[in-house]
């Protein structure tokens, strides 16, 4: 009886077949976008492309929540730091790839530098020109906050409702602190008017699609990890957190050390998320700091299914998709759809979307099974295949 | 066409005053309308004694008609003699008023009226006449406001007004006022030693005129006096310069304070409900905030069908704040949270929810505009304690209502029985339902009373800032951390900690500027938090964990 | 930090080995705890000897649970001396670091980790490296599940091993919690109300078990079944109000008149 044969043969099965999905149904998108014409039936246009792309931020950025919400009970509503701070160091870098080419031609200020009349650029946008430094960044200031935030509330065994209004007030302190104009982080108007990246124009077509394509691979590695972390003993140990944290004290087991750390894997995963995004809709600003898009991202993950990794991917998917056409429809009727989904899914659907799919694969077997003429399944065998799923 | 109007509204404002002034005086003092005849014949040397006849007539018009004179504003009428107040209109015509409130006339052109003329001679003595008719009026904010005036502007003739009035004086203030005034006079003009007892009579006053002079009086020494008396001047000044800054400092951290718990109030309105559902229920309601915007809305619409009850509205509005958030509490309650009991992660998303839809819904209802909610005529204005500090009604008012609000609260709890059922279920809630207490119906009643509570800070608030649909969401993050530092269950606890962020948010303003204040005040609150979890004042015991 | 005598600080991740030469490898000293006034532990001393039973009695409130969660580094006493042999200050570990040391617990209200089945609880609780790389990268050994096995089967859940831990009836609960405890190979095991919800046939081999497990470890049992305390009680200390009343054996307590006064007199009338 080894811990392999333990687990389910079934949840490889299912890492492969999202990876796979995901990974066809990129192909297929860069396929028809490049191949079919313009007007053709199977042609996907580039406003698709990027639009898509987006939701893989999003997806990415759902999987982060999931991780520390869905698997450690950490309920993050200030997930929208992690994934702006990363969105950030990317709008630095894209800021100084401008270079001469802004409005005030200024060829070492980016522009909202020349307009508050600064003369030099402030210490920390040293190095910001270079890619290595970006990529560095990206993990590191999500990661940062998180550790320090992490190590300081999970110490004190700050937990539940708690820890996610204090998640709320450093998101949203964050936010009135990137407002002002001397943080040197360009202020109301955030980071914009970006024109290249890594030389590439921002504005081709193909750029967007190779974003989207990076941005696919980005989250299939993404959900590998997850995916190892989640089926490690380390998964069960913070499965074991979430559900009685103590208790997990009393085996000799750090709960804190567990939670800061998978803490910090998820802030990265967001900040990757966020730096991914910035390109693809052309600027960041405080504004993604605000509590509602911290919390927009907790309904994906409670629509698609908290506690499984999948089960964020989809929620995101369907709910930005949602939000799209919602608002290119009546904008006004969204905030009501949205406030909604809240109730609905906690007071209906507390798995999610994931969660109604065993059950419905269940009765389509018993279903099937009948027709053929077999026994269904007895209460037993029942009970053991939820237990896999 | 125009000019038709401004006719018909002098006409008109003539015709005011002289409804108003008819019942209590006589409204043709013979004496005055006869003086005032001799204005254009008299030559400017007997223009002096024929003024100070003048202001002897005890008239409601002699003060006005002085200080016409003293403007230039007025003329005769060429033709007829009768003196005017004349005021440049449009198109080179002067619009004429009757000094003496009786008849109407047509505006005229400038060569048609000539000017009653006046030197600055002759202007000073109108001054210090006027001066001396303000000084001596019976009504003393007049006679108040006169010293005031005299304290900006000095001149002589007041100075000299004053001296004669100050032994008759009979009001503390104006007394008060008026001996100032004459010791500022000393200080400029007087010697040596009258000097030195004029500061020393002088150190305690807080009148900005009087810092002025001691600062103008200090500079106009020499750097590096050398007699005696100049040494012992400048050192007595200096002393009495810093005495008064310290004092003004003392009062600065005074009103800071004032500011501080004024702000602290406010919190603490916004938070109490909070302290009930969350700290007492220990339900998670992200929806308090909007409780609140419903109760400020309501103060909004109570305003709307009562626009003659301005003066009553918020009378009116406290209770009906109270019942429509109590209301759609006790709603969200029953058809929500109930479902949710037991999972307070849950709740928050749901109840996140609501919010969403709550204000989704004022903005679709009252557009997404903010709304001006009119403030009553009591609640403004100020109490002026001394000349540098004075304390605003409105805020008086909101620090006495919330200190109301929270003993009442606290009274319900502690004495009556909804009270003890309350404590009973957020205790144990099997053996409160054993006791046969309705669980259900008490969670109801809490939750309507907490969100209840949050409609009536919501009235409040309407008279500090704009009504809007984000009205609510700027104040959920602040009463979650005030509940949560000051200790959750614990009512004194939330006012403990309401009012000391309310100060530290104040006192750190001025320093850091308002955004930077309440970062720093947010991540403080955020770090105490991790270092004490239960808040300034925990709950302890087997059943705390 | 631990500090050993000779000042020199021992890490908690280290193998702590109590210094037991006096026999005695549990001291509770002076220990007192109080809520808002109220004295849970007043003055308490206890010392537990090296591989002995030993049975806490005492009335609801006598303190027998803050006691444990005392040792257990739960509750920090307001002042007293814990501590783990002679040379281990279980006052200077946390609850992790005093469960690695060496001191096991099972709790009054069974608690299980619900979502994982009987098979991952008692994984989890395997003796071993509980640091972060080894538990995201460590496989199990050939030996740990042999070991998995053993206690599976000792507490009778093999066929239950891939279940929730969730489904277990209240009965199976207790037992996958000694379970976890046996896994966990602690010096000494606190053991709060064991057969509560236990049929009379499993309460037996409760008993067994408790009983074999002495010696090699010491054990600790909290239980207000009498009867269930007579059977396997050597020593049986007696608290009230947060302090021993009495110590010694089953024959010697219950004809102690004090005892017989403030609590089996309360439970005969």
């Amino acid at each position: 009886m080894t811990s392999s044969t333990a687990k389910p043969m079934s949840k490889f099965s299912n890492l492969h077949i999202v990876i796979g999905l995901l990974l066809l149904s990129t192909v297929y998108v860069t396929i028809c976008n490049l191949m079919f014409a313009e007007g053709s039936a199977m042609h996907v246009s580039d406003y698709t492309v990027s639009l898509f792309g987006k939701y893989l931020c999003y997806a990415l950025l759902a999987l982060a929540v999931d991780l520390v919400w869905g698997y450690c009970g950490i309920l993050s509503l200030g997930h929208g730091a992690f994934f702006t701070l990363g969105g950030y160091a990317m709008g630095m870098y894209l800021m100084r790839q401008i270079g001469d080419r802004g409005v005030y031609g200024n060829p070492d200020l980016p522009d909202f530098m020349v307009f508050l009349n600064w003369t030099e650029m402030p210490w920390y946008w040293g190095g910001s020109d270079s890619i290595l430094w970006m990529v560095v960044m990206v993990f590191v200031g999500p990661g940062l906050l998180a550790y320090v935030f992490g190590s300081l509330a999970f110490r004190s065994r700050v937990s539940g409702v708690y820890l996610s209004i204090m998640t709320q007030a450093v998101t949203y302190a964050l936010m009135l602190a990137f407002f002002r104009n001397e943080m040197g982080f360009g202020g109301n108007n955030g980071l914009t008017d970006f024109k290249e990246i890594l030389g590439f124009s921002l504005q081709e077509p193909h750029t967007k699609l190779g974003l989207f394509v990076a941005t696919a691979v980005a989250l299939c590695i993404g959900y590998v990890v997850c995916h190892f972390i989640v089926n490690s003993k380390m998964g069960r140990v913070v499965t074991a957190i979430r559900d009685a944290e103590s208790r997990v004290r009393f085996v000799g087991y750090k709960p804190e050390s567990y939670k800061v750390w998978i803490y910090v894997v998820s802030a990265m995963l967001a900040g990757v998320a966020g730096a991914l995004y910035v390109p693809q809709v052309g600027i960041i600003n405080p504004g993604e700091f605000s509590p509602l898009n911290s919390i927009e991202m907790v309904i994906w993950v409670a629509v698609g299914g908290r506690n499984s990794l999948y089960g964020a991917l989809i929620g995101a998917i369907v709910v930005s998709y949602a939000k799209t056409r919602f608002t290119a429809i009546m904008p006004e009727a969204w905030l009501f759809a949205l406030g909604g989904l809240f109730v609905l899914v906690t007071l209906l659907l507390p798995k999610g979307i994931a969660g109604l799919l065993p059950s419905i694969i269940e009765k389509v077997k018993a279903l099937t099974a009948t027709l053929i003429g077999n026994k269904p399944p007895t209460a037993t065998e029942k009970q053991a295949s939820e237990v896999k799923s | 066409m125009l000019r038709f109007f401004s006719v018909l509204f002098s006409c008109l404002l003539c015709w005011q005053a002289l409804a108003e002034t008819a019942p209590s005086t006589p409204n043709t003092d013979p004496s005055l309308a006869k003086l005032v005849k001799q204005l254009p014949k008299t030559k400017l040397q007997k223009m002096a004694p024929l003024v100070e006849k003048i202001s002897q007539t005890n008239h409601p018009k002699t003060r006005d008609l002085l200080q016409y004179l003293m403007d230039g504003e007025l003329y005769y009428i060429k033709s007829g003699r009768a003196v005017v107040r004349a005021q440049a209109g449009d198109n080179g015509q002067y619009l004429l008023t009757d000094v003496l409130g009786e008849k109407t006339y047509e505006p005229l052109a400038k060569s048609k009226i000539s000017k009653v003329k006046t030197n600055n001679r002759l202007r000073g003595t109108i001054r210090s006449l006027i001066a001396q008719i303000e000084l001596t009026s019976p009504d003393k904010v007049v006679r108040l406001e006169a010293v005031k005036q005299l304290l900006d502007n000095p001149n002589d003739e007041g100075f000299a007004s004053i001296e004669t009035l100050v032994s008759t004086e009979q009001d503390k203030d104006v007394l008060n006022l008026m001996r100032i005034t004459l010791q500022l006079r000393q200080l400029e003009i007087g010697d040596h030693s009258q000097k030195m007892a004029a500061i020393e009579s002088l150190k305690d006053s807080l009148e900005p005129e009087v810092k002025n002079t001691f600062v103008s009086q200090l500079n106009a020494l020499p750097e590096k006096p050398q007699d005696a008396d100049t040494k012992a001047l400048k050192a007595r000044l200096q002393k009495a310069i810093q005495n008064v800054q310290d004092k003004r400092d003392v009062y600065a951290v005074v009103e800071n304070i004032f500011f501080g718990l004024s702000l602290g109030s406010v919190l603490l309105l916004a938070a109490i409900g909070l302290a009930i559902t969350f700290g007492v229920m220990g339900v998670i309601n992200m929806a308090h905030g909007e409780m609140i915007m419903l109760g400020a809305y309501t103060t909004y619409v109570v305003q709307l069908v009562f626009p003659h009850l301005i003066e009553y509205s918020l009378l009116i509005a406290v209770p009906a704040a109270f019942l429509v958030s109590g209301t759609v509490g006790i709603i969200i309650e029953r058809c929500v949270i109930r479902f949710l009991k037991g999972r307070p992660l849950e709740t928050l998303l749901a109840t996140f929810g609501i919010s969403l839809i709550l204000q989704q819904l004022v903005r679709t209802v009252f557009s997404p505009l903010n709304r001006q909610v009119a403030a009553p005529e009591w609640m403004s204005g100020s109490w002026q304690i001394n000349p540098i500090f004075s304390l605003t009604f409105n805020r008086l008012y909101i620090i006495l209502f919330s200190l109301m609000v929270f003993f009442a609260l606290l009274m319900i709890l502690k004495k009556s029985s909804l009270g003890l059922h309350v404590r009973a279920v957020s205790q144990n809630r099997d053996m409160a339902r054993a006791l046969s207490i309705k669980s259900d119906w008490v969670d109801a009643i809490t939750f309507g009373l907490g969100s209840g509570i949050a409609g009536v800070a919501g009235v409040v608030l309407s008279q500090l800032t704009n009504v809007g649909p984000n009205l609510g969401q700027a104040y959920i993050i602040d009463s979650f951390l005030v509940v949560v530092f000051g200790g959750v269950g614990n009512l004194w606890g939330t006012l403990v900690a309401a009012m000391s962020l309310g100060s530290i948010n104040k006192f750190l303003e001025p320093i850091t500027g308002s955004v930077l204040a309440n970062i720093i005040v947010l991540v403080g609150l955020v770090l105490f938090i991790q270092k004490r979890p239960k808040g300034l004042f925990p709950q302890k015991g087997r059943a705390a964990d | 930090m631990i500090v050993d005598k000779s000042g020199s600080p021992l890490s908690a991740t280290e193998n702590i080995s109590p210094d037991t030469r006096h026999g005695v490898i549990l001291y509770v000293e002076d220990v007192s705890v109080s809520f808002d006034g109220f004295k849970a532990l007043n003055d308490l001393n206890l010392y537990i000897n090296d591989g002995e039973l030993r049975c806490l009695i005492g009335a609801n409130g006598a303190g027998k649970t803050t006691l444990m969660d005392v040792i257990t580094g739960k509750i920090r006493p307001d002042k007293g001396k814990v501590s783990f042999g002679q040379q281990v200050d279980l006052l200077q570990l946390d609850e992790s670091e005093i469960a690695l040391a060496g001191i096991g617990r099972k709790f009054q209200k069974p608690t299980v980790f619900e979502h994982l089945s009987v098979y991952e609880n008692i994984e989890l609780s395997l003796t071993g490296d509980k640091g972060i790389w080894a538990s995201l990268f460590g496989k199990l050994t050939g030996e740990q599940q042999d070991r998995i096995a053993e206690i599976l089967y000792t507490i009778d859940l093999i066929k239950e091993c891939h279940y929730p831990a969730g489904r277990l009836s209240h009965g199976q609960k207790q037992w996958l919690e000694i379970g976890m405890l046996l896994a966990a190979n602690p010096r000494v095991l606190l053991v709060d109300e064991p057969v509560a919800g236990m049929t009379g046939q499993e309460t037996e081999r409760t008993a067994e078990l408790l009983t074999s497990l002495a010696g090699k470890h010491s054990v600790v049992v909290v239980e207000h079944d009498m009867a269930f305390v007579r059977s396997i009680a050597k020593k049986v200390t007696v608290l009230h109000q947060g302090s021993v009343l009495a110590e010694g054996t089953m024959s010697e307590i219950q004809s102690n008149p004090e005892v017989i006064q403030v609590y089996l007199g309360e439970e005969q009338g």
